[in-house]
């Protein structure tokens, strides 16, 4: 049977991990390379890189993280952040990703989902979503969470789908950072919208929020930061506490 | 020590099975061409993406007819186990053809079919010292169906059993990607790094 997936993520800026809420205030929760060998120790079933400023500023220092993780982490990496081009993605599957996430350019320009689906393969496109409640809907917002887009989240999953997105990475601006749960109503509406597989991401306080975002939201993923950071619910209890729930989890003997 | 050919189409992650490969103790080169067959051990052809795609990319690169005359052994992953195949319903297109049978879509949901699932397996030298059962990763939404029943060494279910591991004569393919199985994955290399060996 297929396994509920555990995903730390890992918000990376200038070469380190950082936490936000809601975006901003961000904090310095240690070296990548370090947290990300830790969690596949602890049985972390994929490693999440977000760059969150390589919109703005340099890429090399990210590729070079990506780089030195890839050579010692044996578990799929997801790279994402500022990833523009056909040509971009080609630069961070080369620094040793397995799978890329693309947002605000997919957005601006939807075709890059199919391009890099032909180039790559659709199950390395990983179309990322911030989506924030608006009216009974969820808004699609890019630039790291600071541009409205007007358009309808769900209505973005089912687009993004048909021209080739292999997963939605699909985080509650809402709930991000906040630690009060995902945002379970939009995990079921894009469960309806999709065939392919879900990562829930945004509000992860407890293992009880992530077994919601699995079971009730019917996600295949799910992805969170800083429960782990600070090794408040390290993931091999974690995982133990949701095997516990009936959740199908991949756990890791732990020496 | 153990030179292995792990085959560039263009397409995917090359590097990841080239770290594994490394770190079980084998000289893995990726190579482009015809010519990078010459000095090696064996050949690893790797896979993302669509079987059609990767075909023509083989064909640019003048990778078709060599590879199907490769006698030495022939290590598949993913769409580069897939491609040993006659054809695929993917594309609708020839795979190499060097293993009778074909590639179909699987049946479950959510597709594709991503992330860590048992490998049920009955005995095969690549299986040494990892338990049936044990869980690998995969990223696919199809997947081979040998004409002949008995070269399949391993089985997983999403939506109904399906095909992960063959081997025939000098082909052994693989659904998931060992590269990325943590500690099982890195075994299973190891175990085929050490038969080539023994086999050179």
């Amino acid at each position: 049977m297929l396994r509920s997936r555990i995903i730390p993520c890992l918000d990376v800026r200038d070469g380190r991990v950082v936490k936000g809420v809601q975006f901003v205030d961000l904090t310095d929760e240690g070296d990548p390379v370090e947290l990300a060998a830790r969690y596949t120790a602890d049985g972390a079933d994929e490693i999440c890189f977000l760059d969150i400023t390589a919109s703005h500023e340099d890429r090399g220092t990210m590729l070079d993280v990506v780089r030195r993780t890839a050579a010692q982490v044996f578990v799929p990496l997801t790279v994402g952040g500022g990833v523009r081009t056909v040509s971009d993605m080609r630069a961070v599957l080369r620094a040793g990703a397995d799978k890329v996430t693309i947002n605000t350019a997919a957005v601006e320009r939807p075709q890059l989902i199919q391009e890099c689906a032909a180039a790559f393969g659709a199950q390395c496109v990983v179309v990322a979503i911030d989506a924030r409640r608006s009216n009974g809907s969820w808004e699609v917002f890019t630039h790291g969470g600071r541009t409205p887009t007007g358009r309808d989240a769900i209505e973005w999953i089912r687009i993004a789908t048909e021209l080739g997105a292999g997963e939605i990475l699909l985080t509650s601006m809402d709930r991000d950072g906040t630690r009060g749960g995902y945002d379970v109503e939009l995990l079921e509406a894009a469960r309806e919208a999709t065939t392919v597989p879900i990562i829930a991401s945004g509000g992860a306080g407890s293992p009880a929020d992530l077994a919601a975002a699995l079971q009730g939201g019917r996600a295949d993923a799910a992805l969170a930061a800083s429960i782990f950071h600070r090794s408040e619910y390290p993931i091999p209890l974690v995982k133990d506490l949701l095997a516990a729930a009936g959740i199908p989890m991949r756990i890791v003997e732990q020496p | 020590m153990t030179r292995i050919a792990v085959i560039d189409h263009g397409a995917g992650n090359l590097v990841s099975i080239q770290r594994a490969l490394e770190e079980v103790g084998a000289r893995p080169r990726i190579v482009e061409s015809a010519d990078g067959l010459d000095a090696a051990d064996a050949v690893v052809l790797p896979g993302v993406g669509a079987t059609g795609a990767a075909m023509a990319r083989l064909e640019r690169r003048g990778l078709i007819a060599p590879l199907r005359t490769w006698a030495g052994p022939l290590l598949g992953i993913c769409v580069g186990m897939q491609l040993l195949f006659d054809d695929s319903e993917e594309d609708g297109g020839a795979c190499l053809g060097v293993v009778p049978g074909a590639v179909r879509a699987i049946a479950g949901r959510p597709l594709p079919h991503m992330g860590w699932n048992d490998v049920w397996t009955d005995g095969d030298p690549v299986f040494d010292g990892i338990p049936s059962g044990s869980l690998f990763t995969f990223v696919h939404s199809f997947a081979a169906v040998p004409r002949d029943p008995s070269i399949v060494t391993g089985t997983s279910d999403h939506g109904g059993s399906f095909v992960a591991a063959v081997r025939d004569r000098n082909y052994v393919g693989l659904q998931f990607h060992p590269e990325r199985s943590g500690a099982a994955g890195l075994r299973l290399l190891a175990n085929y790094v050490s038969e080539v060996r023994r086999a050179a």
